[in-house]
């Protein structure tokens, strides 16, 4: 019974993934390009940068970036928190 | 550790730090950036941690918090330096000064005097993720006791 029902739990999950992939669309053609094309045709005017990426992480996204900078200073906070001596 | 680690580390080091600060430098040109320069720069704890034992960087644990707390300072202000228009406005790409030459338009070599706030960014970044996981090691690194093995 518990077999069974594993069988059938790998067939659907395998089917599903199969039915998903067999519809994909090919690789590095999105159905929304619309701001890919934006950044690629403005970066280098509006952020004077080559790098594309470096220009959505710092400038377009920044706000995200201090976000992500937040998460690493929480985790130092935390492991020094965590690890620090206790004073007797 | 032995004395074979020891002498490839002394002689590596420098080399990661050089190459994490090219990262960090060129994060508006090329691959990488802030994050990336700063992991790389603090793998060179992470070497002197394992050759050198844990007392060898008990010493740097106040200056990568200095450091840390520096650089989000840093990132923060650049970010405030563009509130005339929004947050994390580049204000300073193509005006000409620092950073402020403007970017060939098109497939070019790179010009290191472009990017405006985003070079400087990359450096703020790059010295806090430093200066974070460089603490985050030397705290891993103090709690489990002095022997150097």
């Amino acid at each position: 019974m518990r077999r069974w029902a594993v069988v059938a739990a790998f067939l659907i999950v395998a089917g599903g993934l199969l039915l998903g992939g067999a519809r994909m669309r090919p690789f590095g053609a999105p159905r929304y390009d619309l701001m890919d094309r934006y950044f690629n045709a403005r970066s280098q005017a509006e952020v004077a940068t080559n790098n594309v990426v470096t220009a959505i992480v710092f400038d377009y996204r920044g706000y995200d970036t201090l976000g992500e900078a937040t998460v690493l200073f929480t985790a130092v906070v935390g492991v020094a928190l965590i690890l620090r001596r206790l004073k007797r | 550790m032995s004395v074979v680690v020891k002498t490839i580390a002394r002689i590596l080091l420098p080399v990661i730090l050089v190459f994490g600060g090219y990262v960090i430098l060129h994060g508006h040109l090329t691959p990488g950036g802030g994050f990336q320069g700063g992991a790389v720069a603090a793998s060179a704890v992470a070497l002197l941690l394992v050759a050198f034992g844990p007392g060898s960087v008990k010493k740097l644990k106040a200056p990568f918090s200095i450091l840390e707390d520096l650089g989000g300072v840093a990132f923060v202000l650049l970010g405030f330096l563009g509130i005339g228009t929004t947050f994390f406005f580049n204000l300073l790409a193509g005006s000409g000064g620092l950073f402020g030459a403007a970017a060939p338009i098109g497939p070019n070599p790179g010009v290191l005097n472009t990017g405006g706030t985003v070079p400087l960014m990359n450096w703020a970044v790059g010295f806090k993720v430093l200066g974070g996981l460089g603490a985050v090691m030397v705290l891993f690194g103090l709690f489990g006791g002095d022997d150097d093995r």
